[in-house]
């Protein structure tokens, strides 16, 4: 009896703890000795938007019809302030992307499709290209600290001006844009040598903390004649109380970006553990904004992993006033598309897993310099596709509103809302589906 | 427009006193000029520290300001000359694109930050971070320059008579920098480079445009470049990211 053959054995356990991808990320850090970069945003599961849910109307809520009632999107930005605030006719906007770490040809996509359903485009860590200006009949200028490319006669021909104190992907994070990117042109925007692993700083090199923020607001208000609206992007970090230095400091408009909000490229163990997810950011926010009595009249925009038009409503519920895209927007554009899929195998990877943005060599022509790549990308039926979803964002935000009895897209209220999920209940301080429990907050949080 | 503007004889001086003008009314004012205006002298009274003032010019002319200034004074100026009888606050001549900043007294932190071209002046001294990530721009300060001057600093030059804090030149990119006096510390991938004939005519001439060539002695200065170790992410460098 002592034949062990036919004795049962354990299957291979792998560890939770030491999963697949964490393996070839000790292996990888071993022959190479420095950190994981990549691009996009965190990829982790956080709790998001597909933990809430609308409860719509029923017997004590009355549905608007479908295809004869109307529905409102527009959104005006910059009220408080601005001489000229800006007019979106729905409320999803491009979020800023630079020219470098996108090529010119999804750039002009960007600004062709956006503008065709009226919205916004927003310049990157790079300046403003005459190409982006052109096809974006609103262009938000980003104004970031390395100023690359900053110059008055960009800031006076922007529709607004955005302040970047962070991005959700890396709250407290500098801009980063390797070598392979750096063409002559890139770098000759940036006044850097070309073909070097450029380095953005993390702070404003001029001004430190909300009181010096109120300064600079003012210099650029004055610069411009008051007319700018100006926005403060912030990565959802602390939104409480960044958002109301903001408003402190004399934002018109706060900008939110969530975690999955994407970035060209930084760490990736920065992106996956610092900040906090759009979700959790958005109700501290709005309380900010009502606490400070300026709720709508600073307007919010919301931002990280916004894909559908129930994200947008949802966000909108919550209190947003607009929602921006940029994965999503790169994703219409045609990026990690699966016709690609023998090219992205080619670079180590698969089609929807493509995020190495910062090696410059994107088989669909959107996150790269390479000529013949970038020529891939037809900006004309890029941006038709993305004015098409757009389009479908809009539409599906209207169809949730209408079923909420909503005439306006804006009118979507935390009351529509229930939870999935406790922490999800917790984080966006609506009930618990099927309960009136709102997890530790008693209405306040 | 309430702008209060004096001008006590044809082609002199058009003088804006803020301590009855507002600030926004004077530099509406100021944007609203052309390159072929006739109102090129304009002299500012009780400027009391205002922030901002004189910023965003575009036309050439000459803006004297009589007193001190505060955060940002000239900032993005293009083409006009303005001059500061007094000290300044931060971020004087930030971003500016062209023309001429002169300090007569101290400035504080950022002088001159992310400038794309143009000539500030400082007479006095310059706090931290003077020159930071500037882009073109040409800086002479007499004095001496706080610490983290020139950090990522990206072209240019910036000659200091003085001193140089801690830490200069922190991941310098391609700007070149001459201190005559001593160095406290050079900042990661900061080298002292040699002096030789290209960088003392170099030199020469941004003294000559600050109207000092002649009162120092060029053979004084040393001179400090990037030594191009961080243009690359590589491991050996791990400590200075």
């Amino acid at each position: 009896m002592n034949d062990h053959s036919h004795t049962p054995r354990t299957k291979p356990r792998y560890s939770a703890t030491f999963d697949e991808y964490t393996l070839s990320e000790i292996r990888r850090a071993a022959a190479t000795g420095i950190y994981d970069i990549r691009g996009a945003g965190a990829k982790r599961k956080v709790p998001h938007f597909d933990d809430l849910l609308f409860l719509g109307a029923s017997m004590s809520r009355y549905p608007l019809e479908g295809y004869r009632e109307r529905c409102g999107t527009d959104v005006v930005l910059g009220t408080r302030f601005a001489k000229k605030p800006i007019a979106l006719k729905i409320p999803v906007t491009i979020a800023g992307m630079s020219f470098g770490s996108l090529s010119a040809n999804a750039k002009e996509a960007l600004g062709r499709g956006a503008s065709a359903m009226g919205t916004s485009t927003t310049t990157g860590d790079g300046g403003m290209t005459d190409e982006e200006r052109g096809h974006s009949t609103m262009l938000v200028y980003q104004y970031l600290p390395s100023r690359y490319g900053m110059n008055p006669d960009d800031l006076k021909r922007a529709d607004a001006i955005e302040i970047v104190i962070g991005q959700g992907a890396k709250p407290g994070g500098g801009g980063m844009l390797l070598g392979q990117k750096i063409t002559e042109r890139v770098a000759s925007m940036r006044t850097l040598p070309v073909g070097i692993d450029q380095r953005s700083a993390c702070r404003h090199p001029d001004w430190t903390g909300p009181d010096d923020l109120e300064i600079k607001i003012e210099e650029l208000r004055e610069i411009t004649d008051w007319e700018k609206p100006i926005y403060v992007k912030v990565g959802a970090a602390r939104p409480y109380y960044d958002t109301a230095l903001a408003v402190k400091s004399g934002a018109d408009v706060v900008v939110v970006d969530g975690m999955q909000g994407g970035t060209a490229a930084t760490q990736e163990i920065f992106i996956e553990h610092v900040g906090i997810p759009t979700l959790a950011a958005v109700r501290q926010a709005v309380k900010a904004l009502q606490d400070l009595g300026m709720h709508r009249k600073v307007q919010l925009i919301v931002s990280g992993g916004i894909r559908n038009g129930a994200d947008v409503a949802k966000a909108l519920a919550l209190g947003a006033d607009a929602v921006a895209i940029g994965t999503a927007a790169l994703v219409a554009l045609g990026d990690n598309d699966p016709h690609y899929q023998a090219e992205y195998e080619a670079l180590g990877t698969s089609a929807g897993a493509y995020d190495d943005w910062h090696e410059g060599r994107d088989p669909a022509g959107i996150t790269t310099q390479d000529p013949a790549l970038m020529a891939r990308l037809d900006p004309v039926a890029a941006g038709r596709r993305l004015a098409n979803y757009l389009a479908v964002l809009t539409l599906e935000a209207q169809t949730i509103a209408r079923a909420c009895g909503k005439s306006h897209v804006h009118n979507l209220e935390p009351e529509d809302l229930v939870a999935l999920t406790i922490e999800a209940a917790a984080m966006a301080n609506v009930p618990l589906a099927g309960t009136s429990w709102i997890p530790g907050s008693n209405g306040n949080f | 427009m309430n702008l209060v503007l004096s001008r006590a004889v044809p082609d002199a001086a058009t003088h804006v006193d803020l301590a009855t003008s507002s600030l926004r009314d004077l530099n509406s004012a100021l944007h609203k000029l052309t390159s072929d205006t006739n109102e090129t002298h304009w002299k500012v009274a009780n400027p009391a520290g205002r922030h901002a003032i004189a910023a965003g010019l575009d036309a050439p002319v000459t803006v004297e300001i009589n007193g001190p200034v505060g955060y940002y004074c000239g900032g993005m100026n293009k083409q006009a000359h303005i001059i500061i009888h007094g000290n300044a606050g931060v971020g004087v001549g930030e971003n500016m694109m062209s023309g001429l900043i002169h300090v007569k007294g101290d400035a504080s932190q950022s002088v001159g930050a992310t400038g794309n071209g143009g000539l500030l002046i400082v007479d006095g001294n310059a706090s931290a971070r003077c020159g930071i990530s500037m882009k073109g721009i040409d800086i002479v300060v007499k004095g001496s320059i706080g610490h983290m001057s020139a950090f990522m600093a990206q072209a240019g030059t910036l000659a200091v008579l003085g001193d140089a804090g801690e830490a200069l030149g922190d991941s310098l990119y391609e700007a070149r920098l001459f201190v005559r006096g001593s160095v406290a510390s050079l900042g990661a991938d900061c080298i002292e480079k040699e002096m030789r004939e290209e960088h003392r005519a170099l030199l020469a001439g941004k003294l000559a445009a600050a109207g000092i060539l002649g009162e120092v002695d060029i053979g004084e200065f040393r001179r400090y470049g990037s030594a191009r170790t961080l243009y690359h992410f590589h491991v050996d460098n791990v400590s200075s990211y």
